[in-house]
């Protein structure tokens, strides 16, 4: 039997443990955890584009799936969105399972932070921006939420950190504060707080310092507490807007494995600039290129045999 | 966990074309002259700063006591029973206090919109454009303005009236609305640029939560922007303690404070006073008053508070506070 599984059914993460914890453990883990983590920022292998899988990369796909097959949960229809006069999305027809990451890969410009902000309805935002096409959750039309509500459900999470200016308690408490007429004691949403800041991997540094501002701690720790921040509201799918791009290596990988270990209960859609990255994280993988959709299926099949040449020249290091 | 590879140590000494790069004898005669001149001129305002502090200092302290400053005012042309201008100082206090209390809320109010909404964005220029003219305005201008306002009839609440309804239009509460207009484009200029400078992706963070755009001004912008309200309301407090105008106009020039009758802090506000400035100009040699004594001590109190609130300023905007990256 895997050695991960029991300990992952008893709510207990290895990886998230200090070291101590993890060298006591069997080989794999302490193989990965211990000296193979610092891999994770290895340049690109010349060739074809196929990497070789790092230790993440192995890790997700050793990590138990869901119990059920990956269920749909959003999907787009012909979703195409334009800036003034500018396409930024062209048509695209996409589904977002739960019990998978799906990555959108692309170079810059190419429409994936677009498609994925109006996943959320944050597009709406942009007063110049116009939507064709439906977005599905759950098979209802998102136009027909309330956004707020819709925005509760599709938690997203940024490329800078971005923390509120108040305690880190605070923080993952925000979404839970004034939701209806009552307001939550703090007794009330301490475990909720402190299941949220389990979840994101960060409550262990910070258990002690709960009345501590926020914005006081480092990068890394800020974008997990912001991953906290969402989970806190128990979101059905979360958007993450390359998540780690300025963070360092150790960082990115505490958060690679949040997100892993996230997919089977929230359905997890990532845009990422960083090729290792969708490797080691997706289970799907979407090329998007100048407001289309290339090329869309398993990752593995993505990067290793790619259909279309200009995903072969992208995931090769051709352009981008 | 990990062994880096370090990069070999930079050699001792830099490479030879920097060894040389910032020498004095590159710069031209004219840079030398223009150097000269920008050095000229700092010393000079150093200069005059240090000669205005010393001189009030100087003069200030040898006639301020304390009896000055625990005394009312009383009208007496023999100076030794003119008493002291404890008045006036409470009146620079009130008129601060209510001049700030009335400025902050709609000067952050309209930060807000301008910065959050601003739709339609022709009522955004006009309001701009508003605050400008507010803040280009003479205060004597606004004085007379006020006078003219608040002799209407309306607002007699505000001020003494006479028989047959005369409204007076001097008081504590038409001065320190006038003041807070001369305060209003400080608060909405350093609270609106402090909450620009606030990353758009943070406002989206609180949308992305499920929040509304009224909770997260309130929750997140408006704790965030603390610094720039902070720095607003504090340089706004300067100007209304150092104006003038507004007060001989709209205060009453009265030496005390003169409440209405009636309940003690509307009546209070209702009343009439003076401040630092008015007693100032009307002891000096250039008013009516021959108490030029009494004018430097008072000048030299108004000068302390209004250093006192620069350097509260100087503190309120240094300091250092963790920040989100754009």
């Amino acid at each position: 039997m895997d050695p991960l599984i029991p300990a992952e059914e008893e709510g207990f993460d290895p990886l998230r443990e200090p070291m101590s914890v993890a060298a006591q453990l069997p080989p794999p883990v302490r193989r990965i955890a211990v000296e193979e983590a610092p891999t994770v920022a290895q340049p690109p292998a010349a060739g074809n584009g196929h990497v070789a899988p790092t230790a993440v990369a192995a890790l997700a796909k050793r990590m138990p799936r869901a119990d059920t097959a990956p269920l749909e949960r959003m999907r787009t229809e012909a979703l195409s969105i334009a800036y003034g006069q500018k396409l930024a999305v062209n048509q695209v027809s996409l589904t977002v399972r739960q019990g998978e990451v799906l990555a959108l890969i692309g170079p810059s410009g190419c429409g994936k932070t677009t498609l994925l902000r109006s996943l959320n309805r944050l597009v709406d935002l942009t007063p110049a921006a116009s939507r064709g096409g439906k977005i599905l959750l759950d098979g209802e039309d998102v136009d027909l939420f309330d956004v707020t509500h819709l925005r509760r459900r599709v938690g997203m999470l940024f490329q800078q950190p971005n923390p509120f200016p108040m305690s880190i308690f605070d923080n993952v408490a925000y979404g839970l504060r004034e939701r209806g007429s009552k307001k939550p004691s703090k007794r009330e949403l301490e475990p909720v707080v402190v299941a949220a800041l389990e979840r994101a991997g960060l409550l262990e540094e910070v258990k002690d310092n709960l009345d501590h501002p926020a914005l006081a701690l480092s990068g890394g720790q800020q974008q997990r507490l912001c991953i906290a921040r969402s989970l806190a509201v128990q979101p059905e799918v979360l958007l993450l807007d390359e998540p780690c791009s300025a963070l360092d290596p150790i960082s990115t990988q505490v958060i690679e494995e949040t997100i892993v270990s996230l997919r089977s209960e929230i359905a997890i859609v990532i845009v990422t600039h960083n090729l290792q990255q969708a490797q080691r994280v997706a289970d799907h993988v979407a090329f998007m290129y100048l407001g289309d959709l290339v090329e869309y299926g398993e990752a593995e099949r993505v990067f290793g045999s790619p259909v279309a040449e200009r995903t072969r020249e992208y995931v090769s290091g051709g352009f981008g | 966990m990990s062994t880096h590879a370090h990069a070999p140590a930079p050699p001792a000494s830099g490479p030879p074309s920097l060894v040389h790069r910032r020498g004095e004898e590159s710069w031209s005669r004219g840079d030398k002259i223009g150097v000269g001149l920008a050095w000229a001129a700092g010393i000079l305002l150093c200069a005059l700063a240090a000669a205005i502090v010393l001189y009030m200092l100087f003069r200030g302290l040898q006639y301020l006591s304390l009896t000055l400053l625990a005394s009312h005012p009383l009208p007496s042309l023999d100076q030794t029973k003119s008493g002291g201008f404890l008045d006036p100082i409470e009146g620079t206090v009130i008129l601060t206090i209510l001049g700030t209390a009335i400025a902050t809320p709609i000067g952050v109010g309209i930060a807000v919109w301008l910065s959050e909404y601003a739709r339609p964005s022709w009522l955004a220029r006009a309001v701009e454009s508003g605050v400008e003219i507010v803040a280009g305005t003479p205060s004597i201008v606004l004085a007379i303005f006020g006078l003219l306002v608040f002799q209407q009839s309306v607002f007699g609440f505000l001020s003494f009236t006479a028989e047959g309804n005369a409204v007076f239009g001097r008081s504590f509460f038409t001065a320190g609305a006038m003041m807070a207009l001369i305060a209003l484009p400080l608060i909405v200029g350093s609270t609106r640029e402090a909450l620009q400078s606030i990353p758009s992706h943070v406002r989206e963070a609180s949308y992305a939560l499920g929040k509304d755009r009224i909770s997260t001004i309130r929750r997140v912008l408006l704790p965030a922007s603390r610094r720039g309200i902070g720095t607003g309301v504090t340089l706004g407090m300067g100007r209304i303690v150092g104006d003038t105008a507004i007060v001989v106009i709209l205060l009453g020039a009265s030496q005390q404070i003169q409440p209405e009758n009636g309940t003690p802090v509307w009546g209070l506000l209702k009343g009439t006073g003076s401040t630092l400035t008015t007693y100032v100009y009307n002891n000096s040699p250039a008013g009516e008053g021959g108490a030029p004594q009494k004018a430097y001590a008072a000048a030299f109190v108004l000068l302390v508070i209004v250093i006192f609130l620069n350097f509260a300023v100087d503190l309120i905007a240094r300091r250092k506070e963790p920040t989100w990256t754009r």
